[in-house]
């Protein structure tokens, strides 16, 4: 009588035949998003926080410099040190420093390099202000503190 | 010599094992990134002084200059007042949006572009500043101030302006901060934004007392 017949199951399961190109792309994904660490960070690095934060449109322009107590304390000792690409400098080479990596630059955006100072929270204000010193004195104006969102209490 | 060709059905090789491997490097990749972020408190320091070129003396009126000094102990003096970092930020915006005496035309006009909420901060005080485009904040520190409090400062100090700004052109200060300037919208925003409040952030050089 009734036109509803029992369909013959279907096997069960889900087919995990698509897994595998999911991973993939997963993979896919996180492997060009990853950036290997190119240097290793010999100061203490713990980025303070702050809410005024703003994102610079251009990547490429930026150049970080390092600023904490050195991890290596028995090698570099505790005073605050700087750091640019792998190695320890003293605030006198900042300048030169610069100038290498304006010069990487392409012509047109040597104006508006800018450089991240990532410095430690426990850093006080006259390291930074040696490096700030050096910066004015290299040209290199544009100054990123870097640092991490603070969850504002309302 | 006794090498043969073995009579093998032709065999597929078996893929099973393909999901795991790309699961054991994608584990090793999620594990291995750290997401880049450039994100960060933007400052312009000054431009170097030229030795030959004796410092321009400009005379700002004191009332012109909200100054906060921070000491070696991190402590906070606000135009001259003991304070704490708490409301620095109201302060701030209500020394910008005083008022106090516009001279010219253009900073009257200003006024009257003000949104209702920003003119209502406005109160004509004879000590504070004159008008937006006249007003400096000045944040002087010391050697042994620590980077954190001169963060925590700088960064009520942005919001101040960034506030005023949002407020302009009708947007969240986090929205008005995300502003890029990536295409002309954007642009025209952030100039409406910040059109005849300029940004006046003054670094002083810190003191040598308490530091190393």
């Amino acid at each position: 009588m009734s036109k509803f017949k029992k369909k013959p199951k279907s096997e069960p399961g889900i087919s995990t035949a698509s897994l595998p190109d999911i991973v993939f792309m997963l993979l896919f994904f996180f492997m060009v998003t990853t950036v290997l660490r190119e240097q290793e960070i010999l100061v203490e690095q713990k980025i303070p926080s702050a809410t005024q934060l703003q994102k610079l449109q251009k990547k490429t322009l930026i150049s970080y410099i390092f600023i904490g107590k050195p991890k290596n304390t028995s090698l570099f000792g505790v005073e605050p040190r700087v750091q640019a690409n792998d190695a320890l400098l003293e605030p006198s080479g900042i300048r030169q420093w610069v100038n290498q990596e304006r010069d990487m630059l392409p012509e047109a955006d040597r104006g508006l390099i800018t450089i991240s100072i990532k410095a430690d929270r426990d850093v006080k204000m006259g390291p930074i202000s040696d490096v700030q010193y050096e910066l004015r004195e290299a040209d290199a104006r544009r100054v990123l503190y870097a640092a991490i969102g603070k969850v504002v209490k309302d | 010599m006794g090498a043969r060709k073995k009579n093998r059905p032709s065999q597929e090789v078996n893929a099973g094992s393909m999901a795991d491997i790309a699961f054991l490097l994608l584990i090793f990749f999620l594990v291995t990134t750290t997401i880049a972020s450039d994100k960060g408190i933007l400052n312009i320091l000054p431009p170097k002084l030229d030795p030959n070129v004796p410092p321009p003396d400009i005379k700002v009126n004191e009332r012109n200059i909200f100054t906060i000094l921070i000491n070696a102990n991190d402590q906070l003096l606000v135009e001259g007042e003991y304070a704490d970092t708490e409301g620095l930020d109201m302060k701030v915006k209500e020394f910008i949006l005083n008022f106090g005496n516009p001279t010219d035309e253009e900073a009257v006009q200003l006024f009257n572009t003000l949104p209702p909420s920003l003119k209502a901060l406005s109160r004509r005080l004879p000590e504070s500043s004159d008008d937006p485009g006249e007003a400096v904040v000045s944040i002087k520190t010391n050697r042994g101030t620590s980077y954190e409090t001169y963060l925590e400062v700088f960064d009520l100090v942005k919001k101040a302006y960034f506030d005023i700004y949002a407020a302009r052109v009708n947007l969240d200060t986090d929205e008005y901060r995300a502003l890029t300037g990536k295409d002309d919208a954007e642009v025209s925003l952030q100039d409406r934004g910040k059109e005849g409040i300029p940004m006046a952030i003054s670094i002083a050089e810190p003191d040598k007392l308490g530091g190393n």
